[in-house]
């Protein structure tokens, strides 16, 4: 299995050693042609302005689309604003996930906290919220599987996983296996 | 429970900026250009570090009021400047909500002793580092973010590349070095002991560590990331060219693709005139920023 982690900006180094921890192999996806050769795709956090300008200027756009509407995907924080269909007040981007997200909803950079959340079909899960984005509404395909007080943070969605917080910047892997495990599944399915 | 201004919340902050450029804007206007360019926050200053150099006198925290503008402007992080162990002007930028302090060297010192005890503040701080003595003290004080001094204002690579040079070597060393070493090591560099055992735990710098200082085209952007850089601070070297956006937009891109040479010369293509640019050995010491700081 071969997880490719988007690297045009962020933490995607960060992703990188948290895979490594589980024995994954990594690919740093700077062109779109890389996203045929792996299994999953992870949108790392980020500034999701600075990847997105970045994603028009190569062409990635489309590509992207393609690969999230078939294989498992996971976004935290800027990724999981990439793939959000509506974004408050800012336009969309792969508009995949179909929930509306708010932008630095927890409030500015004295706000960013830290939290250990009870996922559902995980467990407790510790997270870093770093002016994180919340979801305020989903659709009817998306399972709502953790929250923060009453702020939508984690949600699955077919063969997409989206939270609003940092697992990378921490030592808690169960939110990567379960992700390694949505790719195992979709790869037995294929 | 929910907590606020941690360690790993404050650095964690820095991780997401990597990759990315970090400009220096004056007003709204110009923040909505580095924004729309791809920067990853914007520095808001009274005036650009060559601007400073020109004007000679007291360099201070910028007026809120610009501030302010800026924060209302953009939707990406917002930094500002603080002088060096002015606990004031820092919580005052605190209290305004800014997203990391710059404890600068660009701005003239508030105290010639101390630096601020950064550990004390939920806001995050970025500041510079010629050497990893220097490195290592910062974050001993509380940094969670580092960047190379450079020579701010000049338009002039040569003295970052130094910087860089000096505290990548030096990591490796610590890296290599046995632990028996390690102590005599810190006590050369005046370096707090604990900062290099986690350096040589991680194999790496505890806290994400960028390049500025002089930083004047999309090639020298590109050139301190191979070094070893994991972003770039670009002061005058945006607002002072002749077509700012474009400018803007190219030292991004180079940043991202800094080891993609057909890309860099294609995007480098009809720029402009970079700024002039200033020789380093034609300052005058008292006039060379990178010497603040202790």
């Amino acid at each position: 299995m071969r997880i490719g982690i988007l690297a045009l900006q962020g933490s995607y180094f960060d992703h990188q050693n948290y895979f490594s921890h589980l024995n994954i192999e990594t690919v740093l996806v700077k062109e779109p042609k890389q996203l045929e050769e792996i299994d999953g795709l992870v949108l790392p956090g980020g500034e999701s302005t600075a990847m997105r300008r970045l994603i028009d200027r190569y062409q990635f756009m489309d590509k992207l689309k393609e690969f999230c509407n078939k294989k498992p995907v996971f976004g935290t924080c800027a990724g999981m604003i990439l793939l959000s269909k509506v974004i408050v007040d800012n336009p969309t981007h792969i508009g995949v996930l179909d929930v509306r997200v708010k932008r630095n909803a927890f409030g500015r950079q004295v706000n960013s906290f830290e939290e250990t959340i009870n996922i559902e079909g995980i467990g407790n899960v510790e997270g870093v919220y770093i002016r994180a984005p919340y979801i305020e509404l989903v659709g009817d395909k998306v399972q709502i599987i953790g929250k923060h007080n009453d702020s939508i943070v984690a949600v699955r969605q077919d063969n997409i996983l989206a939270t609003s917080f940092h697992p990378e910047l921490t030592e808690d892997y169960k939110i990567g296996n379960y992700f390694i495990n949505m790719i195992d599944k979709h790869k037995k399915e294929e | 429970m929910t907590n606020t201004g941690t360690e790993r919340v404050k650095r964690g902050m820095a991780e997401m900026q990597k990759g990315g450029v970090i400009m220096d804007v004056i007003n709204a206007e110009q923040a909505k250009i580095a924004e729309a360019s791809g920067a990853v926050a914007v520095m808001a200053l009274e005036r650009v570090p060559a601007d400073i150099r020109a004007a000679g006198g007291v360099a201070r925290m910028a007026d809120p009021t610009i501030i302010e503008d800026v924060m209302k402007a953009v939707s990406i992080p917002v930094m500002a400047k603080c002088r060096i162990g002015h606990i004031v002007e820092a919580r005052t930028l605190e209290a305004m909500g800014v997203d990391y302090i710059d404890e600068s060297e660009v701005l003239t010192p508030a105290d010639e002793m101390f630096h601020l005890n950064k550990k004390d503040f939920t806001v995050p701080f970025v500041c510079g580092a010629k050497d990893l003595g220097e490195a290592a003290r910062r974050v001993g004080e509380g940094a969670s973010m580092l960047r190379t001094k450079g020579e701010p204002g000049t338009g002039n690579i040569v003295e970052a590349v130094r910087h860089m040079r000096i505290v990548m070597g030096q990591v490796r060393k610590v890296v290599n070095m046995s632990e028996d070493e390690l102590m005599a090591y810190a006590k050369d560099l005046g370096a707090p002991y604990h900062v290099l055992f986690e350096i040589k735990k991680l194999g790496k710098l505890p806290v994400v560590n960028f390049a500025a200082g002089g930083i004047a085209t999309p090639a020298d952007a590109a050139l301190m990331m191979q070094l070893g850089a994991d972003g770039v601070f670009v002061g005058s070297g945006i607002f002072k060219s002749n077509k700012p956006e474009k400018f803007a937009k190219a030292i991004v891109e180079a940043t991202t693709y800094y080891q993609d040479y057909a890309r860099i010369a294609e995007l480098s293509k009809g720029l402009g005139e970079p700024m002039k640019g200033i020789d380093i050995s034609s300052l005058q010491p008292k006039d060379r920023m990178s010497e603040r700081g202790w």
